[in-house]
């Protein structure tokens, strides 16, 4: 494992960072009604998180913190819960992408649980743009690992034939 | 009039697709694989929804098709001959509409430092700036439109990365799987 990778400094320094990194988008995406931001950026900056993890530590230390099939599992889960929010809607009041929770619960403005489905929304869309991010970063930087079928366990590497 | 643009175009999106599922070459089923995104970029441009076109464009006609092109070195097309002149005068000819046509748009832009709702007093950015905080809560009225009252955009740009994503690993992982054999 220790030979794999970039430098020294490189890893220390993400050995440090990728945390703050990581906790910054989650900032960025549960302040996303709040402050500038939202589930687009702060799902990318997460994805950024494991990005950075693969290019200093190489990829199988990435894909055994997260799996490709962790991965897959997490962006139809984001998707699927994006989809159920707004049909809620429908249930509720009748109408597709209606913010249900902020008309029958108002809260007040600028507080941290308030605007209705809108944090919600952030957050299924963070978890489908992070994890598919990731999977397309893992698809074209790693197109020669050869995946096992529905496991998407690691069970070769096979060198680039030129 | 718009029902029968959207047809043609979607008569153009199955001839593109099918030209890209037979076709031997794997340059000219990329092409027409950027074809099918571009012609359905314009379908959304179309029935009124400018921010999937965009994301359209941008994921799947640029960033698909240039890396499946970057990462797979495998059948490479490459011309020896020189460029014929009819091909050139061609290129410059539709470098030429291009120019008159940018110069027209150019003139219907409003002035430098104008915001574009302003001239449009029935625009919907207006009712957004006045009552986003009131209608939805949202402090961040980026956040307001784009999950409230957008949301239907924001779905569509979802199941465009979704789809893009779906593509990726069908392609890839057969081919990862015939490197096998």
């Amino acid at each position: 494992m220790e030979e794999k990778g970039l430098s020294v400094i490189v890893k220390t320094v993400t050995r440090w960072l990728k945390g703050f990194i990581f906790l910054y988008g989650i900032y960025i995406v549960i302040y996303g009604h709040l402050t500038p931001g939202g589930g687009f950026p702060g799902g990318v900056i997460i994805a950024g998180t494991f990005i950075l993890i693969t290019l200093a530590f190489g990829k199988e230390y990435a894909l055994g913190k997260m799996g490709k099939l962790l991965a897959s599992e997490l962006d139809s889960i984001g998707a699927l819960l994006f989809l159920l929010i707004a049909s809620m809607g429908i249930y509720f009041t009748g109408t597709f992408f209606t913010n249900f929770i902020e008309k029958f619960h108002p809260t007040g403005n600028f507080r941290l649980f308030s605007a209705g489905i809108i944090p919600l929304c952030n957050l299924s869309i963070a978890m489908k743009v992070g994890a598919s991010l990731f999977m397309v970063f893992i698809i074209f930087a790693v197109v020669r690992v050869v995946f096992e079928d529905g496991k998407g366990k690691l069970i070769s590497t096979e060198k680039e034939k030129k | 009039m718009i029902e029968i643009i959207v047809g043609l175009l979607l008569i153009f999106i199955v001839m593109a697709s099918i030209i890209a599922l037979e076709t031997k070459d794997l340059l000219s089923a990329v092409v027409s694989f950027g074809a099918v995104g571009a012609f359905c970029s314009i379908i959304y441009l179309l029935i009124g929804a400018p921010d999937i076109a965009i994301t359209q464009l941008v994921v799947e006609v640029l960033s698909l098709v240039i890396l499946i092109r970057a990462t797979i070195r495998k059948d490479l097309t490459t011309i020896d001959e020189d460029r014929d002149f009819f091909g050139l005068v061609a290129t410059l000819a539709i470098l030429f509409v291009f120019f008159l046509f940018g110069i027209e748009a150019l003139r219907w832009l409003p002035e430098f430092g104008t915001p574009a709702f302003v001239l449009n007093s029935s625009a919907p950015t207006n009712r957004y700036l006045l009552n986003g905080l009131k209608e939805t809560g949202a402090a961040n009225i980026v956040s307001a439109v784009l999950l409230d009252y957008r949301g239907y955009d924001t779905l569509g740009e979802a199941t465009v990365l979704f789809t893009s994503i779906l593509g990726a690993l069908a392609i890839l992982r057969i081919y990862a799987r015939k490197r096998r054999k």
